[in-house]
């Protein structure tokens, strides 16, 4: 029983790391920069995909792959912001305008990025094999290819919080956050650093699907399911908290693992009831004010 | 005008050939959703993306009644259980704003058909359904008859103290509620109306699918077709909904078939640089072109 009880948490911890992360670099893009973005998933699942690529074509080994795909996910989320946000920004009446017209953008964007893959990949399910052995914790067995995933998800969040906690471009970030229009006249860039919240929040993302390749299939439509957890997980935590994100993800994966475990058919319904409940009762999310 | 094209589409299947009989029945599937998506989410300015969940009540209603009943009860049937699931959710739900009614309406969407998928697994062992066949012309006749009733309920409305309750609450919904509209009230009954026709449409379009599941039932594109076409068409004129959905109907059937991955593309594209480009949709770029050109109408003022 005790064992069964570990075996679930471990599981949903696994889970919750990457949940974690891509919830947060969704939060930064919606707290801070304002766009709902609905083609996050597809930076996951760029991440992902490249990830095989790189793994079964040239042989790199998938953790250096973090190295590649973060940076690029980076700039095109840089640029993206850049070009097309900030045009949206500056032509929208109001914030409430520029939150629906950018979430129509990033729509937009999702039908671009997945259909590009879908003809570059192909609608195939990719696998490969890295650190496919398992390892006893506690009595359980684990893939080490899933700690190796919670390890890094963990080492990343961390590093990420303390980045916006700590450092002087994180308080350019928050105060951005808070309110962008005094931000700028306390001589924040605030075109720079939306871009640059922009930018890490798809990073994040590619980071997130570089992990998942390793533990799990990955395929051109996988983007959607993961975008809706992270909208989900950035409610649990509420809008535009960042530990509120790093939370809620480990949450919803202990949650979802014991789900799993009763009937794996349900995880998702799960997670949308939780949802649904959460904006009912409690709209402004776990950490929200 | 809008009545020489009714009575041209109501002869339409005695001289068009079968194909193009189909090809219109899809647009006009794609005009009722849209319309009746701009009925609801045009004026009051809450963008709801539950369109898939309502067409895939319709198809399921289909599925599962249509065996039994004649076509008429079942899509009836179909277009008062929409409009009750309507009424569920736009009582529990729409007193969330903005970005949340748009997340809920989405996550609706993803939980029914889960529910749905599970429900079929675990208890009838088989994914999906098969659905009764009705020939091509009673689906087309069908299909114009739902939208003359959209399009009447849509002029009716529009044109009484309903619809500017509506519009005002659009424009400020608190000022809207001083002033005595039953703010409330007024959104769930209209989100209960849009919802019966998506139902209705999904009841009849399912007959000619023969088989459905949860994935092609409650499929959320469904839920962004209706409002890419709306502003695409642009939202300010009654017409331009219907311009947008036909455009886009046509080339889905056109390209959907051989170059999935590039219609899909191509929506992307569009959906993009109508929102950059053209804030009014094509009715907006029509209306500019009209005034003599946009450059010149600057020159003008300054």
């Amino acid at each position: 029983m005790i064992v069964t009880i570990l075996d679930v948490v471990i599981a949903g911890l696994l889970l919750g790391g990457l949940y974690a992360l891509i919830a947060m670099g969704l939060s930064l893009q919606y707290g801070v920069a304002r766009v709902l973005n609905i083609s996050h998933g597809e930076f996951i699942m760029l991440g992902g995909m490249t990830t095989w690529t790189l793994f079964t074509v040239f042989g790199l080994n998938p953790l250096l792959s973090l190295v590649v795909c973060g940076p690029l996910a980076f700039l095109l989320g840089f640029i993206i912001h850049r070009t097309l946000f900030k045009r949206l920004l500056s032509s929208s009446a109001s914030p409430g305008i520029f939150e629906s017209n950018s979430m129509l953008a990033s729509f937009g964007l999702l039908f671009i990025i997945q259909n590009l893959a879908s003809i570059y990949w192909g609608p195939e399910i990719r696998a490969y094999s890295y650190l496919r052995f398992p390892i006893s914790l506690a009595g359980a067995l684990f893939g080490a290819n899933r700690l190796v995933t919670l390890g890094v998800a963990l080492v990343i969040g961390l590093a990420f919080y303390l980045f916006v906690a700590r450092t002087r471009l994180g308080k350019a970030i928050r105060a951005a956050a808070q309110d962008p229009a005094t931000a700028g006249l306390m001589g924040v860039n605030i075109n720079t650093v939306l871009a640059l919240c922009f930018g890490l929040g798809a990073a994040l993302a590619a980071i997130a699907g570089v992990l998942i390749s390793i533990s799990y299939p990955v395929n051109t439509s996988m983007g959607m399911e993961y975008t809706i957890i992270a909208i989900i997980v950035v409610v649990l935590g509420g809008l535009g908290s960042i530990p509120g994100s790093f939370i809620g993800g480990f949450l919803l994966g202990v949650v979802g693992s014991i789900v799993i475990y009763i009937d794996p058919l349900l995880s998702l319904a799960a997670y949308y009831l939780i949802f649904i409940v959460l904006l009912l009762v409690r709209p402004t999310g776990i950490m929200g004010k | 005008m809008l009545l020489v094209v009714l009575l041209l589409l109501a002869g339409l299947p005695r001289f068009a050939s079968l194909y193009n009989v189909v090809l219109v029945t899809s647009i006009l599937m794609y005009i009722i959703l849209t319309q009746s998506w701009v009925l609801f989410s045009g004026p009051t300015g809450y963008m709801s993306l539950a369109t898939a969940a309502f067409f895939g009540v319709g198809i399921y209603t289909a599925a599962i009644l249509g065996w039994k009943l004649p076509l008429p009860v079942v899509i009836v049937t179909a277009g008062l259980l929409s409009s009750l699931l309507a009424l569920v959710v736009g009582a529990l739900t729409l007193r969330l704003r903005g970005i949340y009614f748009i997340i809920f309406t989405l996550g609706l969407v993803e939980l029914i058909k889960n529910v749905v998928l599970w429900h079929a697994i675990k208890f009838t062992g088989a994914r999906g359904r098969f659905v009764v066949l009705v020939d091509n012309n009673t689906i087309y006749y069908l299909m114009l008859f739902i939208l003359v009733v959209l399009l009447l309920t849509t002029y009716l409305i529009r044109r009484s103290r309903y619809g500017l309750a509506m519009r005002s609450i659009g424009e400020d919904e608190e000022a809207a509620a001083h002033v005595g509209v039953n703010v409330t009230m007024v959104k769930v009954i209209t989100f209960a109306i849009s919802a019966s026709f998506m139902g209705a449409v999904g009841a009849i379009i399912a007959t000619r699918w023969t088989y459905i599941d949860p994935y092609i039932a409650f499929k959320s594109l469904y839920s962004f077709m209706p409002v890419l076409m709306a502003i695409f068409g642009g939202m300010g004129q009654l017409y331009g909904p219907i311009l947008g959905a036909a455009v886009f109907a046509y080339l889905e059937e056109v390209l959907i078939t051989k170059f999935p991955y590039y219609y899909m593309l191509l929506f992307g594209v569009i959906l993009l640089v109508t929102i950059l480009y053209l804030p009014d949709g094509l009715v907006g770029l029509v209306q500019r072109l009209r005034r003599g050109g946009w450059a010149r109408g600057q020159h003008a003022n300054t």
